[in-house]
């Protein structure tokens, strides 16, 4: 038997709400797949089954608020052989379950959520900051010069390969990849990339790319077109809320010119990208005009240094330059 | 048979909706013809991929890359959108019929 518990999707999240089964007693679940809804301060998530198995009990009722780690659901294990297949209709449909939670309420809590993780961040995380001025010329002139040729929905943006960027240079810093647990520093054995997504009309969510450092360009922008849809329609799974292992944020083409980041806990590294400029830059002794970005580095000083930092900036740089390899 | 060309207002009202689903929490009522559309409703470059995407889902208009600067403002939209309306149906890319 295996407990199917309310999630966590950070430090400070203390409970969540069931809002709805979409399995009864009896049905079968894959692991990974969707069983329930649960609203919380970062939203409503559905939340994926971690076993193989048959559903025996469902201990909560949809509206009941529950802390996490509480069982919400016993599941007998079977070793994904003997299951019955999965209804198509929802055993309780979530929305018919939903709380009238409206838009103002919902802004309040998630701001709630964020001041918590923030404060937790500031007050237990020694920051330091490295940046880094990259030349995105051969970038820009490469990603006009692939989509040219693309139908739009298969046109990359240039968030893109700051991603990828990102998660390739830290196969060679692997203590930017890491959490501070216990007085010691603890490598993450893969490279998920949280990627910061704001919200309308407020608030911030950064679900993970995982493993993004093995994706090509066209998987990793599809799977971040997913996540941005799905962070916009409330309907992200809790092990992406909870998996990012590095965080980059960037303020697009109208944010400020750089931007220094607050690292999300439980990581301790989160990367951010200010709006390209174009201004002045000296290429092989001439002055010229170039499109410049800055990336900034907050990393936790207790599982990395500065040095480390800045070498890993200039690693995303040299990445940035060369965008065919990316 | 080809679809009947669609009026500038019936083009401003169908570029109105699209930007309403891209942000749902704009007041477009105040949207200015000639205001900067991603200055106005906050839009950023994924939003406007969206944009695009949806004007070639819902409009039939394919919008290259190229031409994202001509999509400025909503009076620019209802221009390029008229233009690519007036080129004929057995034209071939980069401009196709308007099917909503």
């Amino acid at each position: 038997m295996a407990e199917f518990k309310m999630p966590s999707l950070g430090a400070d999240m203390a409970e969540g709400v069931l809002l709805g089964w979409l399995k009864k007693p009896g049905d079968a679940v894959r692991k990974g797949e969707i069983i329930a809804e649960v609203e919380t301060d970062k939203g409503v998530i559905q939340v994926e089954s971690f076993a193989a198995g048959t559903i025996d009990r469902l201990l909560v009722e949809p509206g009941t608020a529950t802390p996490v780690g509480a069982p919400l659901a016993i599941i007998r294990e079977d070793g994904g052989g003997g299951a019955k297949p999965a209804p198509a209709k929802p055993a309780v449909p979530p929305s018919a379950r939903r709380p009238a939670a409206d838009q103002g309420e919902k802004s309040d809590r998630m701001r709630r959520a964020i001041a918590a993780s923030m404060e937790h961040s500031k007050r237990e995380i020694p920051h330091y900051y490295v940046s880094e001025t990259i030349d995105m010329k051969a970038a820009m002139d490469w990603l006009s010069e692939h989509n040219a040729a693309l139908p739009v929905a298969e046109r990359l943006i240039y968030g893109a390969l700051l991603l990828k960027g990102v998660a390739l240079a830290l196969r060679d810093y692997p203590e930017l990849n890491a959490s501070w647990k216990d007085g010691r520093a603890v490598l993450f054995p893969s490279i998920h990339v949280g990627a910061a997504i704001a919200l309308r009309p407020s608030g911030l969510v950064a679900p993970a790319l995982k493993n993004a450092d093995k994706q090509s360009l066209s998987e990793l922008m599809l799977n971040f077109k997913g996540l941005v849809e799905r962070a916009k329609s409330e309907s992200l799974r809790a092990s992406e809320l909870s998996d990012a292992t590095v965080t980059v944020t960037s303020l697009g083409e109208r944010g400020a010119e750089s931007a220094f980041a607050v690292i999300v806990p439980p990581q301790s590294a989160i990367v951010g990208f200010g709006r390209i400029i174009e201004k002045p830059w000296v290429v092989d002794g001439h002055v010229v005009a170039r499109p410049l970005v800055t990336a900034t580095l907050a990393g936790d000083h207790r599982v990395s240094d500065a040095h480390r930092g800045g070498l890993f900036l200039r690693a995303v740089s040299r990445l940035l330059r060369n965008p065919a390899a990316l | 048979m080809s679809e009947p060309r669609k009026s500038g207002k019936d083009l401003k009202e169908a570029v109105l909706r699209i930007l309403g689903e891209i942000a749902p929490d704009a007041d477009l009522s105040r949207l200015k013809p000639d205001e900067n559309l991603r200055e106005a409703l906050d839009i950023d470059s994924m939003d406007f991929l969206r944009f695009a995407s949806k004007i070639e889902q819902e409009l039939g208009v394919p919008v290259p890359e190229s031409d994202y600067r001509k999509l400025g403002t909503l009076a620019a939209c209802v221009r390029y959108l008229e233009a690519a309306s007036k080129i004929p149906s057995s034209t071939p890319a980069p401009f196709g019929r308007f099917v909503a």
